[in-house]
């Protein structure tokens, strides 16, 4: 087993990143806030949906939501219901590039009391790309239960889709060239709030996780 | 340039014995001349010169225990590849086991194993008788026999099996008192290695392979020398491979008995570590076994406990190493490797010098053989009016070890792709050169009349 | 990780990343659908040259959970039984393009041989050789270990996740000579930080033994009594040793289970924690007795659940990602949203 082993999920950042600032604290905060009432309005209510993070930085930001989401139930009751605790959704074993990159390390996958059938599921992640992690996530929902409906939230939304896959609820739309690197840093993992830009990777294998 | 038993050599410049450089001369088959310097007039205009410059003469090599495989498995080895091995290695003289298909325990298998030896011509076969009828250790073979034959047997074994049974040990010793034979005993108890696939101590309890206790070859060897001092009998002890080994046969020595013993080169330096990567090449009968072990075989050789170093060369065929372990065949290849392998651990090592290597690889085991005197003899000194069985060494060659680019006919040698000093630059049968320039002088073989 | 061979070549967090990928292997196998698409259009062969429906099911299963197409390939009735040399066998898996091969085998060896001999470029699994090693067994003992003793059982699969086993004593008990479970536990439980002591009559210790990093002890009771373990793992003891031909390893079988046996007696020493183990398939009445096997203790059923974890966990890190690229250097700035689209 001469492969890095580490578990990708618990890794945080001690290099100093470079890069264009695009996101700061502020501007998550409010694009976070955004993403929860447009949740609250597409649905009409909160009642049914559940909230499911991709890890590793899709779980920290489901929290985030389900805390926005229930603040606005507290605040105005006649808008949204109780939600229940954001869910973790593991896609790694169902993806379609496992020969393709070192051997991935096998996540969590934890659903809220409740399950998933019947609910409106919103995927939430960060940095929506290809479209082929969705693709996953779709086919790892199907085999956990039948949803009414599947919806997408995600942080940025840097194009260069490769499936025809579309976000429900974008919080910031950043077009970007293939050779750049989005990198989304929460304070939870990470220490600090940020999106950068970086242009192309300094090593070329540093691309692979 | 043509080479046979008539053609004239002048060996310029070699050390005798890795001692001081002196000319030899052969001709007619024997050492005409050793001289510092061999004036120019004196040398024939005729004779062929070898340059020797630094390179150490010893006898022809004696090899005690030789599996040619034929008749039977000439697929693996025929007396013809085997001998031309025996040769390229140095050699002038190997003994043939008996434990061929038939196996060689008549005096017609014997004579035939002797005819096509002497018809190949690379070196002196003879052939060892099998003690027991089919080596089955149940009843004698005719080695009265086979000692009357054409081929003269004297080595009797039934190598690869142990002569387990003490009355049929005993019986066999007696006999061939009658001829002056000794009986050479595969030491291996066999209860105690049924299913045995290598040496049993820390490795084999690793690797779940079977273990083959040193005892199983110590008790047999501690019962043969006593009942050699029972009976008065010359015993001769196969491939010693353990401590405990060279220890009963240094106090059997020490008490008088007639008891003579052989040490391989691989169990010289190899070790059952090298079982860890499962490759059955380095699966053999007796097993490698430890470090101490190989310690105090070399130490036995050194001190003359063990008498003799002998290949106990025994090509296989690939399909039997090309597999799992437990389902390989025992044995490996030596002839082209044992004076190397002797070179690294006991003269480059300052343990034994040169004249010891003549006596260990060449006089001692042609004295056990009795092949030492008479028209043919071998592992004689390097004097005047002598057979003219030389070797010539460059003890400063080294040279990488590739199973495939050797005489013998099989590939199963366990040093392939290692480094290993001194190369055999020739070799002369009474005074006819076998091997030249490294390589075996296939004319002066197919010739065959060259006694 | 491109074999698994040896329970021996495993460091503690290469042991530590199987058993938490096995562990969320487990998950996934209490949902109602426990099919997974992640090795789908790969080929898992087991070529079993000895008989052990047992072993051959839990691997079949778990390629079948990972989808993986799966071809038995067994020594009875097949060539092999016509002479058929490893070497061909190899071969042909190769050209039918297996992508792993799950090999049991007689020989000590085998799956080292196929490994490395250059036949075969699929990935190599030991599922058993000769007397060597049984590292699926060692890792399935060791997450039933885990789960059980380094984490809180009632978090079910998940139970003791990124834990080792430091400081858990294992006595492993039987016929330890001709035994590939109890060396393949020897090198992974102290891998993982245990403490084991072996059990057996002496005659059924390997010479050798001296140096391996564990005790061993002639005497179960006191083992029992002192060594307060918490895990007693009782191996098979094939009948058959006692006689000559097979060995004589032990007088009467009666003989053994009286010094080796684990029975109720036994079981009632046992600190209230301990918990009793068997590779299967049991000898009841010989080394354990129904009272043993039977009692709430035995976690022997779980084993072979956990077995089936365990055999996914190792197909999937030998089946996926690129094993002849260079491993990737460790960096510590990672972000899944590269790898989305590395």
């Amino acid at each position: 087993m001469s492969h890095d082993l580490r578990h990708d999920g618990t890794s945080t950042s001690a290099v100093p990143t470079t890069g264009t600032v695009v996101l700061g604290p502020t501007e998550i905060q409010r694009a976070l806030t955004r993403i929860a009432h447009e949740i609250v309005e597409r649905n009409k209510g909160t009642g049914d949906v559940v909230l499911l993070g991709i890890p590793t930085r899709g779980v920290p930001l489901a929290h985030r939501l389900v805390e926005r989401l229930t603040a606005i139930a507290a605040t105005d009751p006649g808008s949204a219901d109780p939600i229940a605790p954001a869910g973790e959704l593991d896609v790694t074993m169902y993806r379609d590039d496992l020969r393709d990159h070192p051997t991935r390390t096998i996540g969590r996958t934890q659903l809220p009391p409740g399950g998933v059938d019947g609910k409106v599921v919103v995927l939430v992640d960060d940095v929506l790309y290809s479209g082929r992690t969705i693709r996953a996530a779709l086919d790892a929902i199907s085999d956990l239960g039948r949803p009414r409906a599947v919806q997408l939230a995600t942080l940025v939304d840097r194009g260069h889709r490769e499936l025809p896959i579309r976000p429900d609820f974008v919080g910031k739309n950043l077009p970007t060239s293939h050779t750049e690197r989005v990198r989304v840093r929460l304070a939870e993992l990470d220490g600090e709030d940020a999106v950068v830009i970086q242009p192309a990777a300094t090593t070329p294998t540093e691309g692979h996780r | 340039m043509s080479h046979d038993a008539t053609t004239t050599y002048v060996l310029r410049g070699v050390r005798p014995l890795g001692g001081e450089r002196a000319d030899v001369l052969l001709r007619d088959g024997v050492i005409a001349r050793i001289e510092a310097q061999l004036p120019e007039a004196d040398v024939p205009e005729e004779a062929v010169v070898v340059d020797g410059a630094d390179l150490v003469a010893l006898p022809g090599l004696v090899d005690l225990h030789t599996h040619l495989r034929e008749p039977g498995r000439e697929d693996t080895e025929t007396i013809e590849s085997g001998t031309r091995s025996a040769a390229a290695g140095g050699f002038t003289a190997v003994h043939a086991m008996a434990n061929t298909t038939p196996v060689a325990d008549t005096a017609g298998v014997v004579e035939q194993v002797w005819r096509i030896g002497r018809d190949a011509g690379w070196v002196d076969v003879h052939p060892v008788g099998a003690v027991s009828v089919g080596l089955a250790g149940e009843q004698l073979a005719e080695l009265g026999a086979m000692a009357q034959s054409a081929a003269r047997v004297r080595v009797f074994s039934d190598d690869g099996k142990c002569v387990w049974d003490p009355v049929l040990m005993r019986r066999a010793l007696e006999y061939v008192k009658a001829f002056d034979g000794v009986v050479a005993q595969h030491a291996q108890e066999p209860r105690l290695t049924e299913g045995a696939q290598m040496n049993e101590g820390i490795v084999s309890a690793e690797l779940g392979l079977a273990g083959w206790p040193a005892v199983a070859e110590e008790a047999i060897i501690a019962r043969d020398v006593l009942l050699a001092e029972h009976v008065g009998s010359r015993l001769h002890v196969c491939h010693l491979s353990t401590a405990g080994s060279v220890e009963i046969v240094r106090w059997a020595k020490g008490r008088g008995i007639d008891v003579t013993a052989e040490v391989t080169p691989h169990h010289l330096v190899l070790t059952d570590e090298e079982a860890r990567g499962y490759d059955p090449t380095f699966k053999v009968n007796p097993p490698l076994r430890t470090q101490t072990d190989v310690e105090a075989v070399r130490e036995g050789l050194a001190d003359g406990t063990i008498d003799i170093v002998a290949t106990d060369h025994a090509p296989h065929a690939r399909e039997d190493k090309d597999c799992e372990w437990a389902a390989a065949a025992f044995g490996m290849t030596g002839l082209e490797t044992a004076l190397s392998v002797v070179q690294a651990t006991m003269v480059d090592t300052g343990r034994l010098t040169w004249a010891d290597v003549a006596r260990v690889m060449s006089a001692n085991p042609a004295r056990i053989g009795r092949i030492d005197t008479g028209e043919l003899a071998q592992g004689r000194p390097l004097a005047v009016g002598e057979p003219a069985n030389l070797v010539l060494v460059d003890p400063a060659a080294r040279r990488v070890v590739d199973g495939r680019a050797q005489e013998t006919a099989s590939a199963n040698t366990p040093f392939a792709g290692r480094e290993l000093p001194g190369r055999v630059v020739a070799t002369f049968l009474r005074g006819r050169a076998t091997v030249l320039d490294g390589a075996p002088v296939r004319d002066a073989a197919a010739v065959g009349g060259a006694r | 990780m491109k074999h698994l061979l040896s329970a021996a070549d495993l460091t503690r967090a290469e042991a530590v990343h199987v058993l938490d990928t096995a562990a969320e292997m487990a998950a996934t196998q209490s949902r109602e659908i426990k099919k997974l698409p992640t090795l789908r259009g790969r080929t898992v062969v087991n070529l079993f040259f000895e008989d052990s429906t047992r072993t051959r099911i839990s691997f079949e299963t778990a390629a079948k959970r990972l989808s993986a197409d799966v071809i038995n390939f067994s020594a009875k009735g097949s060539s092999v039984s016509k002479g058929e040399s490893l070497k061909d066998t190899a071969l042909t898996l190769q050209a039918m393009g297996a992508d792993a091969v799950v090999v049991r085998h007689q020989a000590s060896g085998a799956p080292h041989l196929l490994a490395h001999a250059g036949w075969l470029d699929a990935a190599v699994v030991n599922a058993g050789d000769g007397t060597h090693q049984h590292p699926t067994q060692a890792l399935l003992d060791a997450f039933t270990l885990r789960r059980h003793l380094a984490g809180d059982p009632a978090l079910g699969a998940t139970s003791g996740v990124g834990a080792d086993l430091d400081g858990l004593h294992v006595a492993i008990v039987g016929d330890v000579l001709h035994s590939r479970v109890a060396r393949s536990n020897v090198a992974l439980l102290t891998t993982l930080g245990a403490h084991v002591t072996l059990v057996a009559p002496p005659t059924l210790v390997p010479v050798g033994v001296d140096t391996w990093p564990c005790e061993v002890s002639y005497d179960l009771d006191a083992t029992l009594a002192d060594g307060k373990p918490d895990a007693v793992m009782m191996l098979r003891v094939q009948r058959e040793r006692m006689s000559s031909s097979g060995g004589g390893f032990f007088p009467s079988p009666l003989e053994y289970s009286r010094a080796y046996g684990l029975d109720a007696r036994r079981l009632a020493i046992l600190p209230e924690h301990t918990i009793v183990m068997h590779p299967g398939p049991m000898n009841r009445g010989l080394e354990i007795s129904a009272e043993a096997a039977d009692s709430p203790r035995a976690v022997i059923v779980e084993q072979v659940a956990n077995g089936v974890a365990v055999r996914m966990a190792v197909l999937y890190l030998l089946l996926t990602g690129q094993h002849d690229a260079t491993p990737v250097p460790v960096t510590t700035t990672t972000t899944r949203t590269e790898e989305a689209h590395a």
